[in-house]
């Protein structure tokens, strides 16, 4: 008897897990575009929904290109949860290719957008008055032009504001409303686990406060290989410079990496992190020559993988938080 | 000259730069040179290509592993290597034809692989290595490389100059004419692979090939114009990262352009059989 319940528990677990399609008719198909995304909409759609994921963890958002099978689940899909902002430059295209009838919840409206990397540009622009006494003025134009060539890539908006927990509470309930809107029944369902989720957000909010409150004030300076942390700047008062474009595919020059050395050297700036999706060799070479310590992996665009130590967005955070502590606290 | 010398004493990265661009111009312009003599010039492009998937499926397997990464690519690039030579000797498709196969073949299986594994995880900064980023494991393999590539070609290099001139001399008097064409098709796989750490796969081709044109223009023997190639290839090199440094231009394009600028002026004016020379011949009776 025992061996025939655990066979049919087990077998019960394996069509959930893999979504038979008796079971998988009953669910709301739901595409989410990259890992994150996908993370939050799992949150809130709990069983109810049937999930596919776009970019899966690791991936690089920016360079996404579509799959047929991709496409087929655009096609098959009741609801599409975007983050809007521009960061999914090739969805529209795939939209209209799929031919799909789905309703598309863009995560990010309602969110405050922050203009395209102000400060690390910014930060830059200083850096070469200040320092770069070779060629200040050509600095100058190749930053403008830089800046244009992003904004064209990207539209005008930063779009990484799920770094900020606040903007993320916004993503939650943007989501939430699409898919009571998709599915009436499961309204309520989904309203409970976003309170639940909810509440977790406002806890993880406080947790970063306080953390980086405790930080001393001289030491919030960070140089990593991406800048998508311009929200988590705004919102928790970090500051993070870049060797390169917010575009993953631009590559640095020797000016850009010199620049930066020379700013790590005049700043005294102590802690220098290798994200997930950019080439970590030019990080270790500038930290080795300007003694900066190399802080842990920083998770910015895509979750890791289960094994990882960002499988969800808030152990994403989380582990962001511990390794930006930790390389500013010591 | 604070411009010359002040990027290069300033920062490390830069020393790091140059010397692993010099050791490429040292390895990989002779193998262009001989390539050039051979009219295998676009060989090199080829290998590159059949390279580049055994480099990315090291990548894949093993992370951003210098190690993992050169072994596929040359593991790659000797199998597409063997392959089209074995080809070309036992069956009756030439041997240029035999190579766009295969190096075709190779580079959609690399490019299946990247795609199964299914994460498009930044592909671009590996394979396309930056020369600013040369770490000390990159060093020793280029300069290693650089070292076996010169040795091994001053132990082949008088049968490599036969096969250059008249294979089938070469091949009627002796039974190194086999052997000679393999070792010399691993040396251009070796620079290649070689070079992509530092250039990026396709930049790693113009080190090898443009310096070797250059010298074309400039020398009538062989071995002027192995030290005209190695030297242009070395002014490339410096005025390339002088370039990245002051006007901040990307290295490997600031660095083969830079050999594409000498390239195009030896073309016009260089001392032998170029334009200039074509257009004004000097008088016959002239000394």
């Amino acid at each position: 008897m025992i061996t025939r319940r655990l066979l049919l528990a087990s077998a019960a677990a394996a069509a959930m897990a893999f979504a038979s399609p008796a079971l998988a008719q009953e669910k709301l198909k739901v595409v989410a575009t990259f890992s994150i995304l996908a993370d939050l909409v799992a949150q809130v759609g709990g069983d109810r929904i049937e999930l596919v994921t776009l970019v899966g963890p690791d991936g690089d958002a920016h360079v996404y290109q579509p799959s047929p099978a991709d496409a087929q689940g655009v096609a098959d899909a009741a609801v599409i949860v975007a983050n809007g902002l521009g960061f999914e430059g090739w969805m529209d295209r795939l939209v209209e290719a799929s031919g799909t009838t789905a309703t598309i919840v863009t995560a990010a409206d309602g969110v405050t957008p922050i203009a395209f990397a102000e400060e690390a540009t910014e930060e830059g622009h200083d850096d070469h008055e200040g320092h770069d006494d070779h060629a200040a003025h050509e600095g100058h134009d190749d930053h403008a032009a830089e800046e244009e060539a992003n904004a064209h890539d990207h539209g005008a908006e930063d779009p990484h504001a799920w770094q900020s927990v606040t903007n993320v509470a916004i993503y939650v309930e943007n989501i939430t409303k699409g898919l009571s809107a998709a599915d009436p029944e499961g309204a309520a369902t989904y309203q409970a686990n976003a309170a639940v989720y909810l509440a977790e957000l406002t806890a993880l909010d406080a947790e970063i406060r306080a953390a980086i409150a405790a930080l001393p004030a001289d030491r919030r300076t960070i140089v990593t290989s991406h800048d998508s942390f311009a929200y988590f700047a705004v919102a928790y008062g970090l500051t993070f410079v870049s060797p390169q474009g917010i575009s993953t595919e631009a590559e640095a020059s020797a000016k850009d990496v010199a620049a930066l050395i020379t700013q790590i050297r005049e700043a005294g700036i102590s802690a220098v992190f290798v994200e997930n999706i950019a080439d970590p060799r030019l990080l270790e070479q500038i930290a080795s020559e300007t003694g900066a310590t190399i802080g842990g992996t920083l998770f910015s665009d895509a979750l890791s993988g289960p094994e990882g130590p960002a499988p969800t967005y808030v152990a994403m955070m989380r582990n962001n938080l511990t390794q930006l502590t930790t390389a500013l606290g010591s | 000259m604070t411009w010359l010398v002040d990027p290069f004493a300033d920062f490390v990265f830069m020393q790091r730069a140059l010397l692993g661009c010099l050791a490429i111009s040292l390895g990989a312009t002779p193998v262009g040179v001989f390539l050039m003599l051979r009219r295998m010039s676009l060989t090199g492009d080829a290998m590159a290509h059949a390279i580049l998937p055994g480099a990315a499926v090291g990548y894949l397997v093993a992370g951003l592993n210098l190690g993992a990464m050169t072994i596929g690519g040359v593991v790659a690039g000797l199998i597409v290597a063997v392959l089209t030579g074995a080809v070309a000797r036992f069956t009756a498709l030439r041997e240029d034809a035999s190579l766009a196969a295969f190096y075709l073949i190779s580079l959609a299986l690399g490019v299946l692989l990247v795609s199964l594994k299914g994460s498009n995880v930044d592909l671009m900064h590996v394979l396309f290595g930056t020369v600013l980023a040369l770490d000390n494991a990159a060093l020793i393999l280029l300069c290693a490389i650089t070292t076996v590539t010169l040795a091994t070609l001053a132990l082949i290099f008088r049968p490599l100059v036969l096969e250059c001139a008249d294979p089938r001399f070469l091949a009627s008097v002796s039974r190194w004419s086999g052997p000679v064409h393999f070792i010399f098709l691993a040396l251009v796989v070796l620079n290649l692979v070689a070079g992509f750490q530092a250039l990026g796969t396709l930049m790693a081709v113009g080190i090898m090939i443009l310096p070797a044109a250059t010298a074309r223009f400039w020398a009538t023997s062989i071995s002027g114009m192995l030290v005209v190639a190695a030297v242009s290839a070395s002014i490339a090199s410096v005025f390339g990262l002088l370039m990245s440094y002051h006007a901040g231009l990307p290295s490997g394009p600031a660095i083969i352009l830079s050999a594409g600028c000498l390239y195009l002026l030896s073309l016009g004016f260089g001392p032998v059989g170029s334009l200039f020379t074509r257009a004004f011949p000097r008088p016959h009776l002239d000394a």
